[in-house]
């Protein structure tokens, strides 16, 4: 199990300064949405990226941080076999009890944006068709139950970072949150796409799908290039606050982010020029942010040819998960969430167990690693998707027919992102 | 009305494999034979994870 010391004044000032750069993810998340959706939903998909992590933190900060807690706080512990189970946390409500200026208070503020973070990319798989008060509801729960419980388990000293105990290297490593982060959000959007199902004009009758590009690969690839900024404050403060690395090591961690966000990039980029003779920018912005996603995980533990190799893996995975999604499995994910955020956070678990690299990890690091992407699949999903498939139960997700038709914007907002040169034509036909 | 059941059995079998995981790391020492406990687990949650797909495609069908 990884202890974080307590840090000096000028760590505690770099993180400062770490934190305040970590929402640049949250920028390029939403352009990055923005411009995979049709222009017709524009102003929503920016709109609802600006009250996801305001619900988030609000709901975080009411309910969440309660059960996720820092290490070593109070907790619900379950004895099995003679050895202690820590399952959730018992921390006050509405962050009381946090002394300003400690550990504990940068973690909690961390966990705060982390959580924004988290709950904006299932509005990658959602896009086009995710109703905004739907899409409130359900970062609501993401953040005040799902979130919390397994941010517990891995950040909060749960059973998953106590797998120490048991022979199985230091527990979970995720330092900047391949897992918890990527992973929990990603298998959060496959939810939200099954629920909602495709948007209309996705599939023909025979089940064949249909291409909808993007409206705007300008925003998709500034998204990209403030998503970095991002990431490489994210991975920082996660590996100076919760992994206890110390200041020193971070250039290691810089190096590694950005490594293999190229790599990744480079790779989506020559898997696409040979497939389909020419590269594809919005899947290789996609690829890049694969990238940071898998290298999250391990930043600050493995060596720059890993990184390489990390985010050259998840590069060339990307066009062919993509592909399995839409083409095999019938799944709409415009914004290639599942894939991008699912698959590679996954990928970077797993990699951390092969080339993470630290004293006293050992064989039992990648039994570890593997444990938490069961933790993942066999827990994460089932109760993300539950608690979405019952708000939509209570208050349908989907957007009507005929508000698909017209438009996010249109039906949702009462006007256009851009009302001087849009034309539907659809709009224009008679009902 | 066939997807109901299938999606059901799916989210049961993603549980029942995390399940077979957990209590591997209590039970079992540290031999192989967590290992491949732990990859039964997974095994089980693979098949979980494609029933749940299957009854989407289903249900995706029956609204045509």
């Amino acid at each position: 199990m990884i202890t974080p010391p307590a840090l000096s004044d000028a760590s505690f000032a770099l993180c400062i300064a770490l934190l305040a750069l970590i929402p640049f993810a949250a920028i390029g998340f939403a352009l990055i949405n923005t411009g995979l959706g049709r222009s017709r939903s524009a102003a929503h998909a920016m709109l609802a990226s600006l009250c996801v992590p305001g619900v988030a933190a609000i709901s975080f900060v009411i309910f969440g941080f309660a059960w996720e807690g820092t290490a070593g706080g109070s907790a619900h512990i379950l004895i099995m076999r003679g050895n202690p189970w820590n399952w959730l946390a018992v921390q006050p409500l509405f962050f009381r009890g946090l002394v300003p200026g400690s550990n504990a208070s940068l973690i909690a503020y961390m966990q705060m944006l982390c959580v924004g973070i988290a709950a904006l990319i299932p509005l990658g798989s959602g896009t086009d068709r995710w109703k905004l008060g739907a899409i409130c509801g359900s970062t609501f729960l993401f953040s005040a139950i799902t979130y919390p419980i397994f941010a517990h388990w891995v950040w909060g000293g749960g059973w998953l970072t106590e797998l120490s105990r048991y022979g199985m290297g230091l527990g979970l490593i995720d330092c900047g949150g391949s897992g918890t982060i990527h992973a929990a959000g990603g298998l959060t959007a496959l939810s939200i796409a099954w629920l909602l199902g495709p948007r209309r004009g996705k599939y023909s009758h025979d089940g064949m799908p249909t291409a909808i590009p993007g409206h705007n690969s300008t925003l998709v690839l500034v998204g990209c290039m403030f998503a970095l900024i991002g990431f490489l404050a994210l991975n920082s403060a996660g590996a100076l606050l919760l992994a206890g690395v110390s200041r020193w090591q971070l250039v290691l961690v810089l190096v590694n982010t950005f490594l293999a966000a190229a790599t990744s990039s480079l790779a989506t980029l020559g898997t696409t020029r040979i497939r389909f003779g020419k590269p594809d920018a919005s899947l290789s912005a996609n690829g890049w942010i694969a990238g940071l996603v898998a290298i999250s995980a391990s930043c600050a533990f493995v060596v720059p040819a890993a990184a390489i190799l990390i985010g050259a893996v998840a590069g060339m995975l990307l066009p062919f998960a993509i592909d399995v999604f839409e083409f095999r499995l019938g799944i709409d994910d415009p914004g290639g969430s599942i894939s991008v955020h699912g698959v590679a956070g996954l990928w970077g678990l797993f990699a951390a167990g092969l080339f993470a690299h630290l004293s006293g990890s050992g064989p039992g690091q990648l039994l570890a690693q593997i444990i938490g992407i069961a933790t993942l699949l066999g827990f994460v999903l089932p109760l993300t998707y539950g608690l979405n498939w019952a708000l939509d139960r209570v208050y349908p997700q989907r957007v009507s027919g005929d508000g698909e038709r017209q438009g996010m914007d249109l039906h949702e907002l009462g006007a256009d992102a851009y009302p001087e040169f849009a034309i539907h034509t659809d709009e224009f036909m008679t009902r | 009305m066939k997807a109901y059941p299938m999606k059901i059995a799916g989210l049961l079998l993603l549980v029942s494999g995390w399940l077979l995981v957990v209590a591997t790391i209590a039970l079992l020492g540290p031999a192989p034979a967590r290992g491949a406990f732990v990859a039964a687990g997974i095994a089980v949650e693979i098949l979980g994870l494609g029933l749940l797909s299957r009854s989407h495609s289903n249900w995706r069908e029956d609204q045509g």
